[in-house]
């Protein structure tokens, strides 16, 4: 069942085009991984799926993105959908406040001001990143103090806390050491049979060991999109192939 | 013959930098010899909580406590006043205005600060005071009158140094912000201004600074009667007034007593700055 | 096609219809702002329309007196005054910067002290400058209210700014610029004067720039250390007359009571001068930025 559908979405940066004539279903309780050498606009098309490249000035969007059959683009609140596709960025950023307060921050935005509410999303978002046991005793603590890849799953659990149905994850592992990484790896696994979970990666090993689908991006193209198993052992472009054995990129 | 002359420039330039240290060194020094002896004779507690000040008089009464409240009062009623202002001000110019817009109103920010005092004061005698006569009735010239002027004339430090600390906030604090769902405010005001805080501050602190040591548009709207401050809508004088009002004229212990004024106005200038110091510090 | 990432302005109501907190906080800023501008447009304008039609020929005859009240004399004591208060304060807060930049070592003590009393200085009223220059320079010198001593007041009170501004233009200057000097077999003291000084020259005239700025607006600080004599100082001892600048003059004039249009006009000249002041130091900042 497909969660979102991207259908003929082109993006320009002023006269560039970074995105051609976009075409992708993502299926629902998946992971989606796009990969590709940097610039081939695998970032960019992620991050119109929650319209943060609002924010850049000059970008044109044409073509339709549809979250379960609705148009993200028309009259979707902006800030109803970022709660619904919510985002983990490539640099950890947890905000300069405790981590009680960085998980709660998304809970209260959207209403919730009950202590007790509040206590039970932030320990269940907190275990479901896998990081309560961690950071039990240290919620009031600044979440500046965490490791980087503390810091990476309390922005997960900050993300999930608003319970999205997708997460978006842009490089998450990027700027983190190898245990780290795995950790965030299992937990990517562990959370697709709640969510929809879409990750940039510019590592193919990452994809191969988690990814369900995969899509190769090059020059703002989508070369190929297929199950991760085939693309990885039969691509049938050429162009998918001279990446994935490292000809190029 | 040339490292002769490296070594001679060398010594040159390094008493240049020692010009600020021997001057701050000689302010201290000739404030604190003329006035401390002063506040000795008329008796410390006299001097800094008796609430009469009337030189004039046989004998004579120097009490500094109602110019004391009155720079606190007036002080304060400016930060109330400028303090929201000129932060909501630096919001728009780092997080709303459009760069065109930003062309324009940077400038006229700039502006607002660079305007001498004794025109704010002037537009002050000749608008406000009015105004609040008209208004309230009395004659105008106020607590209330003299805190909006300094709350005006703080405006531009208030919103400029904000600004900067706002603008120095990772981009990616507000992004986290906004994928949360919070809106444009929200990320600005619940993420941005509280990591900004300590700036923030240091812009505040910058600001009460002005405004205790503003003298020419203070006595200009201010009433400065040398009574305790009795209202809102009555005179108050301030600190800094009491030193130029009767400086010209004063003799003898009267003159040290006002020298011993500026000493406290000097030492509570000394706190602001080492707040100050402390909050840029942690802002590293 | 059609540019679909736009939102209309309908969608951004909408989603402030849906969470009132952010319409409050978005209205509370764009209020402020207007506030801030229109406060300064309308002193400007108000000042203005006031005070051009009381702009008279007679406002700039040589002599004052009290028929015209010139402000002519006032505005050239406020040139000499600026003047000579830069001659003080520029090369001491020049060199200063020089070796805050180029000699200091690296935590050395007294450079966190020389910081530290910048900073003060910088904090420091106007009035304490003031009431410190009649104690020193007017006393203690025994030069008398003068417009030598003003000028000294004056330019330690515009140091610490100069000193700053000159600080960061010369951090600006690239080391590649010394290294090269270096390569060439040019001392240190040729360096600084040939090649940094002169790369780091439109970022300390901005601060000159706008050290004038204080200079002119300022009032309290001269009232006890140049007195208020609204005339040209003449003669061999000129730099001991006292003489009033024209924040002073307007001062003297408003305090009086009796000459409000013609401190209307003076207000204006006051403006206008800082409005050119501003603009230019404005400009000489884009110009840097560009370079």
């Amino acid at each position: 069942m497909d969660k979102i559908r991207i259908e003929n979405l082109d993006l320009y940066y002023g006269d560039f085009q970074a995105l051609k004539k976009v075409n992708l279903n993502i299926k629902k309780n998946e992971i989606t991984a796009f990969i590709g050498p940097s610039g081939c606009g695998k970032s960019t098309l992620l991050k119109c799926l929650n319209r943060m490249n609002d924010l850049v000035e000059g970008c044109r969007i044409t073509g339709e993105v549809l979250l379960d059959g609705e148009n993200i683009y028309g009259d979707m609140d902006i800030n109803l959908l970022r709660k619904r596709i919510g985002m983990v960025f490539q640099k950890p950023n947890p905000f300069p406040m405790s981590v009680y307060d960085n998980v709660a921050f998304g809970p209260r935005t959207h209403g919730i001001r009950s202590k007790i509410k509040l206590d039970d999303v932030v320990e269940r978002s907190l275990r479901q990143a896998a990081i309560w046991d961690e950071l039990k005793d240290r919620l009031k603590k600044s979440a500046l103090e965490l490791s980087g890849g503390q810091q990476q799953r309390l922005c997960i659990a900050r993300a999930l806390a608003v319970q999205p149905e997708v997460l978006l994850m842009d490089e998450p592992t990027s700027a983190l050491d190898p245990i780290s990484t795995s950790k965030i790896e299992d937990l990517a696994v562990e959370l697709k049979e709640d969510y929809t979970i879409i990750i940039v990666t510019h590592n193919m090993q990452q994809a191969v060991r988690i990814a369900d689908s995969t899509a190769f991006f090059l020059h703002g193209e989508v070369i190929e999109y297929a199950s991760a198993e085939e693309l990885f052992s039969m691509p049938k472009d050429k162009r998918t192939e001279d990446y994935i054995t490292g000809r190029f990129g | 013959m040339t490292k002769y002359k490296e070594s001679i420039m060398k010594a040159i330039f390094f008493a240049a930098a020692c010009t600020s240290i021997l001057a701050v060194a000689l302010i201290c020094l000739f404030l604190f010899i003329n006035g401390i002896p002063a506040m000795a004779k008329i008796g410390i507690f006299d001097f800094l909580l008796g609430t009469t000040w009337k030189p004039n008089n046989t004998p004579p009464s120097f009490g500094i406590l109602p110019m004391i409240l009155g720079s606190i009062y007036v002080t304060a009623g400016a930060a109330v006043i400028g303090v929201p202002i000129g932060i909501l001000t630096a919001v728009f110019m780092a997080r709303y205005c459009p760069k065109r817009l930003y062309r324009i109103l940077k400038p006229a920010i700039n502006l607002l600060a660079g305007i001498p005092s004794i025109v704010y004061g002037f537009f002050g005698l000749v608008v406000i005071v009015p105004f609040i006569r008209d208004t309230f009735g009395g004659t105008g010239s106020s607590m209330l009158t003299a805190s909006i002027l300094l709350g005006i004339m703080i405006l531009p430090t208030i919103a400029g140094v904000s600004e900067s600390a706002i603008r120095a906030v990772p981009q990616s604090y507000y992004e986290g912000g906004l994928a949360l769902g919070a809106s444009h405010e929200r990320s600005i005001f619940f993420v941005m201004l509280p990591a900004a805080k300590s700036g923030i501050m240091a812009a505040v602190v910058l600001g009460i600074g002005r405004a205790i040591g503003e003298t020419m548009a203070v006595i200009m709207v201010a009433g400065n009667q040398a009574r305790m401050p009795a209202g809102l809508l009555k005179g108050v004088r301030t600190l800094t007034a009491n030193i130029i009002i009767e400086m010209g004229y004063a003799a003898e212990l009267h003159r040290e007593a006002l020298i011993a004024t500026a000493v406290v106005l000097f030492v509570f200038i000394l706190i602001i700055n080492l707040l100050l110091s402390l909050l840029k510090r942690r802002t590293g | 096609m059609e540019c679909i990432n736009k939102r209309s302005f309908g969608q951004k109501l909408k989603a402030y219809k849906r969470s009132p907190l952010s319409l409050a906080l978005f209205l509370l800023v764009l209020v402020s702002t207007i506030l801030t501008i229109g406060i300064l447009l309308f002193l400007i304008g108000y000042i203005m329309i006031r005070g051009i039609p009381n702009i008279k020929p007679e406002l700039f005859q040589w002599e004052y007196n009290t028929l015209n009240v010139s402000l002519m004399p006032a505005l050239i004591n406020t040139v000499i005054m600026t003047f000579i208060s830069l001659l003080i304060a520029v090369p001491i807060a020049v060199f200063s910067a020089i070796y805050l930049v180029e000699y200091a070592k690296r935590g050395n003590r007294l450079v966190g002290i020389i910081r530290i009393t910048a900073e003060t200085l910088s904090g420091i009223p106007s009035i304490v400058y003031g009431l410190f220059g009649l104690l020193f320079f007017v006393t203690a010198l025994g030069w008398g209210m003068s417009l030598l001593a003003g000028a000294f007041t004056l330019s330690i009170m515009i140091l610490p700014l100069v000193m700053r501004t000159a600080e960061e233009a010369l951090k600006a200057v690239p080391d590649s610029y010394r290294e090269g000097s270096y390569g060439l077999g040019a001392g240190k003291l040729r360096t600084v004067f040939r090649i940094v000084l002169p790369s780091a020259m439109p970022g300390i005239l901005a601060g000159v720039i706008l050290g004038i700025g204080r200079i002119v607006g300022e009032s309290a600080a001269l009232i006890y250390t140049a007195g208020t004599v609204a005339e040209i100082p003449k003669g061999r001892d000129f730099l001991f007359d006292s003489t009033r600048t024209l924040s002073v003059h307007m001062y003297a004039l408003t305090s009086e009571g009796l000459y409000v249009k013609q401190s209307y006009a003076t207000a204006v000249i006051l403006l206008f001068i800082v409005v050119l002041i501003n603009w230019f130091s404005g400009y000489i900042a884009k110009k840097l930025s560009k370079a």
